[in-house]
């Protein structure tokens, strides 16, 4: 019992750090029909802004700052880049945040070196909040989920509440009528790609000190993102939100399953004997492969679903 | 149409011999022996085109976007180290030459399941499938030690002492021939599928599926046998590698891997058959070669994917093709000047750019490292104030002066197409 | 708009005309002893790669003043291998084609297993075009035991090395322990020679558990803190490095959880920065070399060899007394060879005996070319001479295995070439 709390706790936390990250991504993804790859690598340059700026002005301002710089960089690649290649189709969008990834990895080891940076939780925010089964829970963990919950409600009251959300979600399934009525459609576009990168670098600002802020923070990141945000569906926040819990849970109920393909065979009798692949594939424990555990959902659901769980058009 | 054609044909063979005479040119006379060193490129550019090559079948002719090709690469490459294993044992009696057969068969057998899922779906949801597909083999991989031997991979040995032609297979050059032949055959049996009625229903269900269906044909089923079969070839590549390399790790089908082989078929071109080959040559040599010389080689290819994405969506294939009408309307010499006029300020442009790059990293990066950035065989200090100042005048006054020249060329090439119309109506 | 195309062609003129006159060649110095160098110098693993170079520049530089081999200096010549075992067997081709008698490589036994196989070949098609693969980090214990080769000679403690001195340096009231690894070969390596030693040498040892984790993957440690602390162990012992360990002893801090981290390799850069005071007085590492060690044995050499590296720009420690070691012991014997000639020198190479710069007896085993060497166990504290990057802990030295604790057998059966 003390596990499943435990665990139903930190899946709770991962998935909300997940959705963080995705959030931003959704966001571009469902409304541009752009897969942002260079998505993880904004998370990763609002880490290391936040490090810099919390050297010179501490962690909140940080929380300001870094994010808005990371929101500019995005309306400068939308602007001076994503905008020319539209017309070229999505492939084009994708291949071309696809090679942002390479400049912006060597360029943030040359700004900053190849070692991790010490970016540290503040310690005002460094305290147990409370004790859980005699595990601390980090007042920290408390801050990401309150940002977390934020972001949501946030992005949610602004699409749906506000007149520019309302003319967001137009320019994006219609973007000749928005502009026949007056509407500056590449200026929405801009506006939510640089939308979708303030997330990013914010989740950057939280999560950097949570995890470790290095060069290859980017790589290990995304491929996890995307799964979430296609899992969740096109055009649905609430199915992102939806998808991250739910994989952050399984990824963290795996961890505590020991039971692999043949434990579950062994009741009708079946053995196997000898040493070789297929007795290995079987001897695989559930934890052991936890996090690949969203991967093979997303490839069921898309297979049989390519909307996603939620989502409201077409992948 | 027919002469273009014929015209390419006699380019490409003439492309052939080149690559057979290669070796040869980089002969060391002293050592009496060829370039080690350019047979591995050379080698690695040919097993690189036969995975662009298999890769565009479903890129650019079938409009798949696929994440996970370069497992079908890596599955061929490892199951041929387990056949070459076996062969040399003695249980399986194949010779060498017909070794990569098997791998072929190995990649399209994995690519028969694998498309079974992936191909359910088409455009984003295909792509994530296979991304989720590329994943769990990475990570299986590294797992299951009896297929593919943890880290250390599993290894061979190619001499297997059985030859269609009595070859031994240790010096790398026969390799490197056999691998011509094979990169030869593929491509040839490649762009025959493309004229076959399959080839086309793959365009069509790229441009249409919607039509497609109408017309009769079940667009899954020409996705899953396209599917198939490019990774039937990709399957020989890997089994080229197996053979050159005679050890096959984890990255044989990793992501790298197949974001590698999405670059060549993209900057190459994929609208054009031949661009991936074109793509492979480009990206071995920055790959292999560029990063001998430079550690930012990887911002070296960000950059030239972007800008071939921005202004040449269609790869250097396709802006070879779009000098079609002029060279055929026998107006090209008209273009030769304007060239030479931009080419000028281009080179400029990009030794200012190499120059702030390489700058900008020795200085935080590579000074450290105790190297030092060497130009013309003279030493550059980063830390100088002059360098930097003419890299930068380099860049930005090469910039200008291109989008200058850029211009008028436009202006040119325009007007010699406009020329061509009325020419290329009446023919 | 003409004068501006004129004024830029002059400039194009004038620079093609600068750069022909400046373009000499280059005076070539007497001819050095060129050593080749691979390991990712790009893409995410470069660090290590980075790391290591600058670590040899700093190494050459020294023995060069001090009068390299046979009156020549070293040259290092470094090849990008990406972590690719392709790549670093193209690179292999170049450094052949230049005659460079060897190569060094110190990170992934994907790419070393690769090299020994490559070399192998190499040198037995080509006996006039060898080359000695100097192995400075890939750790697998099969390198120098079922794929051990002639050519291949390793100056860093394999896996089960290590794993022999990881438990000896076990505290003697620890008596639960959790083993916690990464699923991939290394990692599996790791579990596998745990498991042996902690049988061999304390039999009194509970595991409570024995676990293998996604290489690289995990994000959030917390169920495995979770786990862990459900088994009561003590003590976590892991091969974990990088994101994996940082990562998990970060989460253990948190959630409040007392277990000691005995690992193998947080010692390397970035591990301490990263846990920082997290690690306080519970991480501990078995490590080649650490300056307090130096301290300890008073060898003031050592002392002022890693001191002069931390002062001379670098943020990270000098911890790679092996490194020091495999260039030492090579001069020695290219001198005993009287040439660089790579049949000779491997043959002199073989079977020497040395000391380290810290005096301790160093063996290259002639059996299985396997470096015998101490191992320093350290634990992360204050109240050290020499902190850890600069975070304000150390490596207090605790525990020395030495050269005999850690002269394992071997079951390598090399062929050796007609001399």
């Amino acid at each position: 019992m003390e596990i499943v709390l435990v665990s139903l706790l930190n899946g709770l936390v991962y998935g909300m750090l997940l959705f963080m990250l995705a959030s931003g991504l959704t966001l571009i993804f469902s409304m541009m029909g752009v897969l942002n790859f260079a998505h993880a690598s904004i998370y990763m340059i609002g880490a290391y802004l936040a490090f810099t700026v919390s050297q010179f002005l501490g962690f909140f301002p940080a929380l300001i700052i870094a994010p808005l710089l990371c929101g500019l960089l995005g309306a400068a690649i939308e602007v001076f880049g994503l905008r020319r290649v539209h017309s070229n189709g999505h492939i084009a969008e994708l291949l071309f945040t696809f090679g942002l990834v390479f400049i912006i990895e060597r360029v943030v080891q040359m700004t900053w070196g190849m070692l991790p940076m010490p970016y540290r939780i503040p310690p005002v925010l460094d305290f147990p909040l409370f004790t859980f089964y005699g595990q601390y829970f980090p007042a920290y963990r408390g801050f990401m989920l309150l940002v977390s919950a934020g972001m949501l409600l946030a992005t949610w009251l602004l699409l749906k509440k506000t007149r520019v959300g309302l003319i967001i979600q137009a320019s994006l399934t219609h973007p000749q009528m928005a502009s026949a009525l007056g509407h500056n459609v590449p200026a929405v576009f801009t506006l939510v790609f640089a939308g979708g990168c303030v997330l990013a670098g914010l989740a950057g600002v939280i999560g950097g000190n949570y995890q470790t802020t290095e060069p290859g923070m980017a790589d290990s990141m995304g491929p996890i993102v995307f799964v979430v945000v296609v899992f969740g569906g096109l055009g649905s926040l609430m199915g992102c939100f939806v998808a991250s819990i739910l994989m952050g849970m399984i990824m963290t109920f795996a961890v505590v399953i020991n039971v692999s393909l043949l434990d579950l065979l062994k009741p009708l009798g079946i053995t196997l004997s000898g040493d070789n692949l297929f007795t290995e594939f079987m001897t695989v424990p559930v934890a052991r492969i936890g996090a690949l555990l969203p991967f093979l959902l997303m490839i069921f659901i898309l297979m049989v679903r390519p909307r996603g769980l939620m989502g409201t058009r077409d992948t | 149409m027919k002469k273009g054609g014929s015209t390419q044909g006699w380019l490409w063979f003439i492309a052939l011999l080149v690559a057979i005479a290669m070796p040869w040119v980089f002969y060391n006379y002293h050592t009496g022996r060829q370039s080690g060193f350019v047979i591995s490129m050379l080698s690695q550019m040919g097993m690189m085109s036969i995975l662009a090559l298999s890769y565009n079948m479903l890129l650019g002719q079938s409009g798949l976007f696929s994440f996970c090709h370069a497992v079908f690469f890596g599955i061929g490459g490892y199951a041929t180290i387990h056949f070459l294993n076996l062969a040399g044992d003695g249980t399986l009696p194949i010779p060498l030459e017909l070794v990569p057969v098997l791998a072929g068969l190995s990649g399209g057998a994995l690519a028969v399941v694998f498309g079974y899922m992936a191909t359910k779906q088409r455009a984003t949801a295909f792509a994530m499938i296979t991304l989720g597909i590329g994943e769990l083999m990475t990570t299986a991989a590294l797992m299951f030690h009896h297929f593919f031997g943890g880290e250390g991979g599993v290894n061979s040995n190619r001499m297997i002492g059985h030859s269609l032609f009595g070859f031994k297979y240790g010096p790398s050059i026969q390799v490197y021939y056999l691998i011509l032949a094979w990169t030869v055959i593929s491509a040839l049996l490649m762009l025959y599928l493309t004229r076959t009625p399959l080839g086309r229903m793959a365009n069509a269900s790229r441009d249409n599926f919607e039509r497609v269906q109408f017309v009769g044909y079940d667009p899954r089923m020409v996705r899953f046998t396209q599917f198939v079969l490019s990774g039937f070839f990709a399957g020989i590549g890997g089994g080229l590698y197996a053979i050159t390399y005679e050890i096959v790790t984890f990255d044989a089908l990793a992501a790298p891997l197949s974001a590698n082989a999405l670059l060549m078929a993209y900057i190459g071109g994929s609208a054009a058959f031949g661009g991936p080959i074109l793509g492979a040559v480009l990206i071995t040599l920055l790959q292999s070669g560029v990063s001998l010389m430079s550690n930012s080689w990887l911002v070296y290819v960000g950059v030239l994917f972007i800008t071939m994405v921005m202004f040449a969506p269609q790869g250097i294939m396709g802006l070879i093709a779009a000098h079609g009408p002029i060279v055929r309307g026998g107006r090209f010499g008209k273009l030769l000047l304007p060239y030479g006029r931009v080419i000028v300020p281009c080179l400029v442009m990009v030794l200012g750019f190499v120059g702030v790059v390489e700058l900008a990293s020795f200085l935080t990066i590579g000074a450290a490292q105790g190297k030092a950035l060497v130009l013309f065989g003279h030493k550059i200090d980063e830390h100088d104030v002059l360098p930097w100042l003419a890299a930068l005048v380099l860049l930005v006054v090469g910039t200008s002066w291109f989008a200058l020249e850029a211009r008028s060329f436009r202006r040119v090439w325009d007007g010699l197409m406009s020329e061509l119309k009325p020419e290329r109506s009446a023919a | 708009m003409r004068g501006l195309r004129l004024l830029g062609y002059s400039f194009a003129v004038l620079l093609v005309f600068l750069s022909v006159l400046s373009s000499g060649r280059p005076v070539l110095a007497e001819e050095t002893i060129k050593v080749a160098y691979t390991d990712p110098f790009s893409g995410p693993f470069a660090s290590g790669g980075d790391e290591f170079l600058k670590n040899f520049q700093f190494i050459i530089a020294r023995k060069n003043a001090m009068g390299g081999a046979l009156g020549r200096k070293f040259e290092l010549v470094p090849f990008d291998d990406k972590l690719q075992p392709a790549e670093a067997l193209i690179a292999l081709k170049s450094m052949t084609d230049q005659n460079i008698p060897f190569v060094m490589h110190c990170t992934g036994s994907n790419v070393g297993a690769a090299l020994i196989d490559a070399v192998s070949k190499h040198n037995a098609r080509n006996p006039d075009n060898r080359i000695i693969y100097l192995n400075c980090g890939a750790l697998a214990t099969e390198l120098t035991n079922e794929q051990c080769d002639f050519w291949h000679f390793r100056f860093a403690g394999s896996v089960d090395m290590r794993a022999a001195a990881r438990i000896k340096a076990l505290p003697q009231d620890l008596k639960k322990v959790y083993l916690l690894n990464q699923d991939y070969l290394f990692g599996q390596s790791i579990q596998h020679d745990t498991k042996k030693w902690l049988a061999k040498l304390r039999p009194d040892i509970e595991i409570v558990g024995d676990e293998l984790m996604p290489f690289g993957k995990v994000q959030d440690f917390s169920p495995y803190v979770a786990k862990i602390k459900a088994s009561g162990a003590q003590s976590v012992v892991t091969g974990n490095y990088n994101r994996d360990l940082n990562l998990l002893i970060k989460s253990a801090n948190e959630a409040g959880l007392d277990v000691r981290f005995d690992t193998f390799l947080s010692h390397l850069i970035g591990g301490p920065t990263a846990i920082g005071a997290a690690g306080e007085n519970r991480l501990t590492s078995i490590m080649e070399f650490n300056s307090n060690v130096a301290v300890d044995l008073k060898v003031p050499e050592a002392e002022k060899f890693a001191n002069d590296w931390r002062t001379s720009g670098h943020d990270t420690d000098f911890s790679a007394l092996n490194f020091v070691t495999m260039i030492d012991m090579l001069a020695d014997a290219i001198n005993k060879a009287g040439s660089t000639d790579p049949l000779k020198v491997a043959l002199a190479l073989e079977d020497a005996h040395s000391k380290d710069l810290l005096g301790q007896d160093v063996i290259m085993r002639k059996e299985d070319h396997q470096l015998l060497m101490p191992y320093y166990a350290g634990v992360f504290s204050k109240g050290v001479k020499y902190d850890a990057e600069h975070t304000g802990f150390g490596w207090k030295n605790y525990m020395t295995a030495s050269t005999a604790d850690l002269t394992l057998p071997t079951i390598c059966k090399m062929k050796r070439p007609a001399e």
